[in-house]
This record gives structure tokens, C-alpha cells and sequence, in this order.
């Protein structure tokens, strides 16, 4: 790792201003900035921790509305007993992101800001019609994810929390990569007010991306023998050594199914 | 440079480090406690494991200066003198280990496990769980065994035991 400097920050505009002063970055769970530091792909001049920031952690649920403080760890997230009732496929998701020690240090927040096209929450987020939180503004979810690690975030804009309406049904299923459990393919499927949305991640070569195929064929019927027959293109789906676009687009109709299964429980 | 405060085996040091030193490396060079290993560059093996606040963490994943104010409990903190805690017991009594080097990381995790798990453990849930920790060595079987033997052990009737009485 390259030589940087650690600072800790005691509240948002804190951090803010602590990051701008250099060429800083925020530092939440790390689970992805300090190995790349490690490895010397990143480095940053600062780090500002933002894990002290009280404000900035805990789920709260009122009604169907929830909402996730963007330090909260994938273990809470996972293992949260009020989330449980309303929305437990988030909580499953959550469950199934790396490993134990992994979950009890990565955050939402984290994971959503970063945008890794096999992370899991973003997926999540997109097919749940999310809002995102910032320091500046809200964003929802559908303008928030533009590409390969990258997103709406300004250089100085941080999220704060990420806000959704739990729908009636919700499910995600992901094929994992044996050695890192990012998705090499995962689907998350929600059934609210408006209809249905299905998100895919791992598959995209843009990054996370709304599946039309699916969509179209769960609003006739939310089941999983809806799916077949289906076909979506392997246009745009990434190619690389753990499968082949092709493979990946199968495997978003054979994701979907599982999603919906356990959807609808 | 940060001047790091860590409360370590029930033990407070302070220390001044560079600021991008690693846990891992803060316990094992500036306070000798080699018995934390680092078998990876990549985040993936889980020798390194420890508990910050009382939650199993990959101290190769983490700055030093990011755990000052915390606890930390490494492998030398869990035997109490010279009597073993339950999982290293259990470790030893199934033959949970062949070379060793994955063995602190494997135990650390395993006591987060049985603490996270007071319903008890059964065999797919301890393998589910064991996902973060490598071994080159055993194929996983006594590890498996040894965790489970110590869930039971540490006073919490292990599901699978349940199953099978
Ligand atoms: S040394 Fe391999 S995960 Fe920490
Ligand atoms: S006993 Fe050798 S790596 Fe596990």
C-alpha cells in the first residue's frame, strides 16, 4: 500500500471537507477500497473514515417504508428483524455477500457508491425503485447507476442513506462465483404498486441493468412458469473466463425463476 | 503518522504507526502477536481473522488507525492460562488441523460463529459459514467436526446432535 493518511471524520460535512482537501476518498466498511490500496490499483492521498458518524447507521421501518443508513453492515442488514418482516429478500441478499467476516465490516453504502457490476445491492436497489440519499440531493435508483463503477456521485457527494417502499413480493437469486460470491449472475424481482421490476447484475456490460424480457413476462403472471420459453439477448451481456454472454443470458431467465420461487415462497 | 489506541487481549496499548499500516501487521510487528497469520495478499483466506468489538474481522483488511478505540481479541487471548478454550480444545481433541497455518484465522471465526449461533450449529451451516476461511491442508472434515463438537460443548445443543439423538 502506498503511503496515505487516516483521518477520522465526526459528521457528514466533516468528511466532506476532509476529502476535498486532498485527493481523498471515503472510507466506510473497506471491503473494497483497502484491498485495492493493497494491491496499489487505488491510492488515494486521504481516507476518511465514516464509520464513527452515528447518524449515519441503523434501519428504520415505519409501515412499508424502510430505510438503510449507508454504514450499515451487511450483517445487520441481514440479520435485521423489523427488515425481516417487510422486505426479507433484501435480508437474504445480505446473508450471501462474501463471507462472515466480510459482512461484518462492508456497508450499503459502500457497496452501492462503488457500483462493482457483480455486486449484489445494486440490483437490489435498481428492481426495488430505491431512492438514494446524498448529502446534496436524492436520487433515485434508476438515474444513480450509470456504468462500470460508476454512478451519479459528484466528486464530494456522499451517500447517507438509501430509502424504498417494501413491495408485496421480492425475491433475488444469484449464481455465485465459487471463489469470490460476487454474482456471475444475479437477478433481484420485485412485485409492487407499479408492477413489476426485475434487475440484473453480473451479467450486464454496462453494469446493472433492468431486464425487459423478464419484466414483461412476470406482468402477465408473478410466476416462475411465466419464464418459460423466454429469451433474452446476449447483446451487451459480458463475455469473460467465467462464462460467456450467452451463458450469462441464460442464466438471467434460470436467476429470475429462483427469484420468483422464492418470492413467492 | 497516528498514534493508535487498541485495547488487545484485555491489554491497552498505544502506539504511533504510519498511517497505512494494517491491523494485522500492527499486531504482529509492533506487539509480537504472531499468532494472527497472513496467508494472502487478496482478502480471501481468513488466517488473519480476529474480532474487532466482538465481530470475527480480516485484520489484512483494515488500517490500524481504523480500530483505535476498539477491542481486540486475537488467538493468544482466548486460552485462559493454560487452559484451552473450548474450540481449541475441540481443535485438538478432533484433529481439526494438519500444518496449522489456517488454524488461528479457522478458530477465531468459529467462536464468532458459535457466539452468532446460540440455537446451535449444524453441518451445512458451519460449512456455509467456514466460506471466508481457507485450508490447504485438512479438506475441511475435522474442522467441521471440531466446530460442531465445541457448539455442543460450549453449552448449546447443537441442532444436528439433536437431530441425531
Ligand atoms: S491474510 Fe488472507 S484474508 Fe487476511
Ligand atoms: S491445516 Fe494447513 S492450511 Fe489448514
Amino acid at each position: 500500500m502506498y503511503s496515505v493518511n487516516y483521518h477520522r471524520a465526526a459528521s457528514v460535512a466533516d468528511a466532506v471537507k476532509k476529502v476535498k482537501a486532498g485527493d481523498g476518498k471515503f472510507l466506510a466498511g473497506g471491503m473494497t477500497l483497502i484491498p485495492t490500496m493493497k494491491s496499489r490499483l487505488a491510492a488515494p492521498s486521504d481516507v476518511v473514515d465514516i464509520t464513527r458518524i452515528a447518524s449515519l447507521s441503523g434501519i428504520t421501518v415505519s409501515g412499508k417504508t424502510v430505510t438503510i443508513g449507508a454504514t450499515t453492515t451487511h450483517a445487520e442488514v441481514a440479520t435485521n428483524a423489523k427488515l425481516a418482516k417487510v422486505c426479507p429478500a433484501l435480508c437474504s441478499l445480505a446473508s450471501h455477500i462474501g463471507d462472515p467476516h466480510v459482512r461484518h465490516k462492508g456497508t450499503i453504502g459502500g457497496s452501492i457508491s462503488n457500483n462493482d457490476p457483480a455486486a449484489d445491492y445494486p440490483s437490489a436497489m435498481l428492481a426495488l425503485g430505491a431512492t438514494i440519499v446524498t448529502n446534496k440531493r436524492q436520487i433515485p435508483a434508476d438515474k444513480f447507476f450509470k456504468g462500470l463503477f460508476e454512478t451519479a456521485l459528484k466528486e464530494d457527494e456522499m451517500v447517507t442513506e438509501v430509502t424504498f417502499t417494501a413491495p408485496a413480493k421480492a425475491g433475488y437469486a444469484k449464481f455465485p462465483n465459487p471463489a469470490s460470491r460476487y454474482a456471475v449472475t444475479g437477478v433481484f424481482v420485485a412485485k409492487g404498486k407499479d408492477g413489476v421490476r426485475a434487475a440484473v447484475t453480473g451479467a450486464g456490460d454496462n453494469g446493472v441493468f433492468r431486464s425487459k424480457e423478464v419484466e414483461a413476462a412476470l406482468a402477465k403472471k408473478f410466476d416462475a412458469a411465466s419464464l418459460d420459453g423466454v429469451k433474452v439477448s446476449a447483446k451487451g451481456l459480458m463475455g469473460d473466463i467465467h462464462a460467456t454472454p450467452e451463458y450469462r443470458a441464460n442464466l438471467v431467465v434460470v436467476m429470475a425463476k429462483r427469484a420468483v420461487a422464492a418470492a413467492n415462497g | 503518522m497516528s498514534e493508535v489506541t487498541i485495547n488487545v487481549n484485555g491489554r491497552t496499548v498505544t502506539k504511533t504507526v504510519e498511517d497505512r499500516t494494517l491491523l494485522v501487521h500492527f499486531l504482529r510487528e509492533e506487539l509480537g502477536l504472531t499468532g494472527t497469520h497472513v496467508g494472502c495478499d487478496t482478502s480471501q483466506c481468513g488466517s488473519c481473522v480476529v474480532h474487532v468489538d466482538g465481530k470475527a474481522v480480516k485484520s489484512c483488511t483494515m488500517l490500524a488507525a481504523q480500530a483505535s478505540g476498539s477491542s481486540v481479541v486475537t488467538i493468544e487471548g482466548l486460552a485462559n492460562g493454560a487452559e484451552l478454550h473450548p474450540v481449541q480444545a475441540a481443535f485438538k481433541e478432533h484433529h481439526g488441523l494438519q500444518c496449522g497455518f489456517c488454524t488461528p484465522g479457522m478458530i477465531m471465526a468459529a467462536v464468532d460463529m458459535i457466539n452468532r449461533h446460540p440455537e446451535g450449529l449444524d453441518e451445512a451451516t458451519v460449512r456455509a459459514e467456514l466460506e471466508g476461511n481457507i485450508c490447504r491442508c485438512t479438506g475441511y472434515h475435522n474442522i467441521v467436526k471440531a466446530v460442531l463438537a465445541a457448539s455442543a460443548a460450549m453449552g448449546k445443543a447443537s441442532k444436528g446432535k439433536a437431530k441425531a439423538a
